[in-house]
């Protein structure tokens, strides 16, 4: 893994994006830096995925900056995203990270041992030439992260990784972000796992209504809930 | 001996007229196959992966092109390729080449709109992981097409079997001229119309079984995908 913290830190200014005129991410005013995982919480609707996409890009702002580093206009190749339904390609689990690490420009002398590499990273050795959609779900979102990693990135945005999956998968996706993160890479995940959060720890960011509502450190974010908002989230109170 | 029996006898025995009836037919269609591959899966591709003014149209009238009756499609090639024609000085008409080019104007759209909405779907569903891993337009149209690919020799298949029972287009503009430009199609309609039933439900048996035969190769292709690719 690379060192990580070139493009950091990515400061949302001010962000808003609109759809049909609706603000589904509203004035976020946001910094993640390097370092603990950032850990995005709230309920179904609340921008979490809006927020993860227009890091990666994926979205333009319809008013607002993201800037990575102080750098706007130049987009960073150093990030991934594991989008909350991945795609599978119609190749084998070896030959989707190869088509990753391909885009990436690793290669092809290096690509069959960095897909060994990250396999065995994500618990999958033994499963290279089974084709990537018959894997079960919870296999087909490690081979995801693989797919993800595979372009070497700095930052890592995981959207709802675990979503959908039972205890055992969940628990491998959670020490694969453990290790990742150990490795030097900055992960920034959404959840509306509250467990989840509390276990990733890290820097909390509560989201409502495309609005940031309260951020803070793990320990102290729990601890000390200054909204009622957070507090009702927490409490498992419906948001709505 | 009945005209089952004689049949039978033309096919088993190998008559060489049968059989070089057969070889032009399988040579005129699989050319005409390629062709149209060569500019419906591109011309697809094309349609499926931009936005434009009429795209939705243009969508309509390709799939409508599907149904091109072969009787017009000959006329029109007839009419060029005659003397007084635009490409009259091609020499061309009452020649396999002739019939090629007739064939892949009917193929050229069943081609293009089975590989347009085959790109399309999974262009669909690549969209996203694509546009996150940086993906540009030339390998995106690459990997869209390489990961279509079993979908797509289904589509070829289905052009040849198009032009290879295709009859009214390749009576006009090859003229059914014996040992040169008589096909599976044209001969059983001509000896049908002769009387001579034998070489007609012969040659139908051979046709039959192509046509079988390509279906068989087509849901093998498929299935294969299917457990290789997923």
């Amino acid at each position: 893994m690379r060192a990580p913290t070139s493009d950091l830190p990515i400061i949302f200014a001010e962000a808003g994006i609109l759809a049909g005129g609706a603000p589904i991410l509203d004035a976020v005013s946001l910094s993640i830096g390097p370092g603990i995982p950032t850990v995005l919480i709230g309920p179904n609707g609340s921008g979490k995925t809006t927020l993860l996409r227009a890091a990666m890009g994926l979205i333009p702002l319809s008013r607002g900056r993201v800037t990575w580093a102080g750098r706007e206009a130049s987009a960073p190749t150093r990030r991934a995203i594991l989008l909350q339904r991945p795609v599978m390609l119609r190749r084998s689990a070896a030959g989707n990270i190869r088509y990753a690490l391909g885009t990436a420009g690793v290669p092809r002398s290096e690509s069959d041992r960095r897909i060994c590499d990250l396999l065995a990273l994500v618990g999958l050795e033994g499963l290279q030439r089974r084709p990537a959609r018959r894997l079960s779900g919870g296999e087909q979102q490690r081979l995801a992260l693989a797919r993800a990693l595979a372009r070497d990135p700095a930052v890592l945005f995981l959207d709802e990784p675990t979503a959908s999956l039972d205890p055992y998968a969940t628990k491998a996706i959670e020490d694969v972000v453990r290790t990742i993160t150990a490795r030097g890479v900055k992960v920034v995940m959404s959840t509306h796992d509250i467990g989840q959060a509390r276990r990733i720890g890290g820097e909390i960011v509560l989201l409502h209504r495309g609005r940031l509502v309260e951020t803070g450190p793990a320990e102290e974010f729990f601890r000390n809930l200054r909204t009622p908002e957070a507090r009702n989230f927490i409490a498992g109170e419906l948001l709505v | 001996m009945s005209d089952d029996v004689s049949a039978l006898h033309l096919v088993l025995t190998g008559d060489p007229a049968l059989f070089a009836i057969v070889r032009l037919s399988l040579a005129v269609s699989l050319s005409a196959m390629l062709s149209a591959a060569l500019i419906g899966v591109p011309f697809g591709a094309l349609i499926a992966l931009t936005s434009f003014h009429g795209r939705e149209i243009a969508i309509v009238v390709l799939n409508a092109l599907m149904g091109l009756p072969p009787v017009v499609v000959g006329l029109v090639v007839f009419l060029s390729l005659s003397r007084s024609g635009p490409l009259g000085s091609w020499g061309l008409l009452f020649t396999p080449q002739a019939m090629v080019i007739a064939q892949t104007i009917l193929v050229a759209p069943i081609i293009a709109a089975l590989a347009r909405q085959t790109i399309e779907d999974l262009w669909n569903e690549y969209q996203d992981e694509l546009a996150a891993m940086n993906v540009g337009p030339a390998r995106r149209v690459a990997t869209l097409v390489w990961d279509a690919r079993f979908s797509l020799v289904t589509a070829l298949l289905a052009g040849f079997g198009r032009a290879a029972a295709e009859v009214g287009a390749i009576i006009i503009v090859g003229g059914n001229i014996d040992g040169f430009t008589r096909t599976m199609t044209t001969a059983i309609a001509l000896e049908t119309s002769k009387g001579d039933l034998s070489l007609a439900i012969g040659l139908g048996m051979v046709l039959m079984s192509v046509i079988i035969a390509i279906n068989a190769v087509a849901w093998g292709v498929r299935r294969a995908g299917e457990l290789w690719a997923g």
